[in-house]
């Protein structure tokens, strides 16, 4: 008997429902646990000898940094699998999965720049990682604003996917344009060493947090999407009915 | 295959001409926002030649991407489109021809007006040369990156200002590179051999990205 690979397993939408409905709420559980945790630790930390009390805001500004990208990625896969593979899941979780990067891209522009204000003492500058994050942000927007604009959904979905993977570009530049350009920005330190233990722990909880929050709120934003298809299916049914029994009666 | 994929750009290239508005539009765009500057900017010449190399860049991205979405939109009215997609050239090759006509159709007209308005900015006069060079290099990225919009949006409601949302992101990294290699010329910081080759660079990937995107998703809308 042949085996079949998760994925293909995952295929069959209502497979798909059964199961992420036996695993949300752990997920979601875990996630919450998780991120409590890690701003627990995160406030006990001692304030950083060179940033003082602000390096807190590293707990969230570094593994929402880490998503944005993750978030991306997450598309890109889901977009090749669509044009690849014609995997009937892959376009629900593209779709679900552009809005939820863009709201981790913007948070981590918006507590980077809270850092910056008191560290650097601008709110923002032109350096290339923050340039490229902002790119990154772009292209969010540009993938939900095609997407809204088309009538056909699967067209939409299939366009969208094109643009999310000429727009992979955009992910090794961010991830080593700190090393690039060195411009403001520091080089990433986290899997070098760099991080003493104290600040290293809650950022580690906190980014695993973060990561299962994001998988959370991924698989419910999929789980109404399919919901939201079938609504629209039965809909069209309906009237598709309704007009066959007036033609009959005509 | 070549000699129809000559025929398509001679034929593109002749409609540009004929067809009229569409190289003069871009044209009296350029000229008109470049004018706008030192008006709203007020006539400080210092000022005006410091961002002089900046304003002229981002003002032909802006009139190179009016010209888009009529890129593949005419030939999808009146059905040529397909008779392209059936033809015996292969759509990655139509939509190089294509961008290759945009390309010479506005990037180079843009990029020979470029000099004349440097001389409405002060541009300094050194600048003139790396200016020309740098937008000859990176306009192809214009055409090619921005094939890859006007195909996405072929169908789309409010085609052409969701043109402008898709591509200007990816223009990003052509507009910093291109301004980079002439402000090294204009502030003597050196620097402009490492820009210049990065920014053809850009274009030589684009020509290789745009073409393959775009017929991909012109193949999409086609069925």
């Amino acid at each position: 008997m042949q085996t079949q690979s998760i994925t293909q397993k995952l295929a069959n939408p209502t497979r798909f429902m059964y199961l992420s409905g036996k695993i949300l709420p752990w997920l979601a559980g875990a996630a919450l646990l998780c991120i409590a945790y890690g701003v627990l630790l995160g406030f006990q930390t001692p304030p950083d000898y060179q940033q003082g009390e602000t390096v807190k805001i590293m707990f969230i500004h570094v593994p929402a940094a880490w998503l944005a990208m993750m978030g991306y990625g997450l598309v890109a896969v889901s977009s090749f699998g669509l044009l690849v593979f014609r995997h009937p899941l892959a376009d629900v979780s593209a779709k679900s999965a552009a809005p939820i990067g863009a709201a981790f891209t913007l948070l981590a522009l918006v507590t980077g720049s809270l850092w910056g204000k008191p560290t650097w003492g601008t709110y923002w500058q032109w350096d290339a990682r923050m340039t490229s994050v902002l790119i990154l942000f772009f292209l969010y927007l540009g993938l939900m604003a095609l997407r809204s604009s088309l009538e056909d959904e699967a067209l939409a979905g299939k366009l969208s996917a094109v643009l999310a993977l000429v727009g992979v570009i955009i992910l090794p530049v961010i991830k080593f344009s700190v090393d690039w350009w060195n411009t403001l920005h520091q080089p990433a330190g986290v899997m070098k060493g760099a991080l003493d233990p104290v600040f290293l722990q809650p950022l580690l909880i906190s980014a695993i947090g973060f990561s299962l929050a994001f998988f959370a709120l991924h698989m419910q934003a999929m789980r109404n999407e399919i919901l939201r298809r079938r609504v629209k299916a039965r809909q069209v049914m309906e009237v598709d009915r309704a007009s066959h029994e007036q033609g009959a009666q005509a | 295959m070549t000699q129809t994929l000559l025929a398509l750009v001679g034929r593109d290239l002749r409609l540009a001409v004929r067809e009229g508005g569409a190289i003069g539009t871009a044209l009296g765009f350029y000229l008109i926002v470049v004018t706008m500057l030192p008006l709203g900017l007020g006539p400080d010449l210092k000022l005006l030649s410091k961002i002089a190399p900046g304003m002229l860049w981002i003002a032909l991205l802006l009139a190179a991407l009016l010209s888009l979405n009529r890129m593949f939109e005419a030939d999808d009215e009146d059905g040529s489109l397909d008779v392209l997609a059936t033809g015996p050239a292969p759509l990655e090759a139509v939509t190089a021809a294509k961008a290759l006509a945009h390309w010479i159709s506005t990037g180079i007209p843009l990029t020979l007006l470029a000099p004349l308005l440097g001389l409405l900015l002060n541009l300094d006069l050194e600048a003139y040369g790396p200016l020309m060079a740098t937008m000859l290099a990176g306009t192809p990225a214009i055409s090619f990156l921005g094939s890859v919009g006007a195909a996405l949006t072929l169908k789309a409601r409010r085609g052409g200002l969701l043109v402008a949302l898709l591509v200007l992101p990816l223009y990003i990294p052509t507009l910093i590179f291109g301004i980079s290699a002439v402000s090294a010329v204009v502030l003597d910081t050196g620097g402009f051999k490492p820009a210049f080759l990065i920014l053809s660079a850009i274009s030589l990937g684009s020509l290789v990205i745009g073409p393959l995107a775009a017929a991909a998703a012109i193949r999409l809308q086609l069925q």
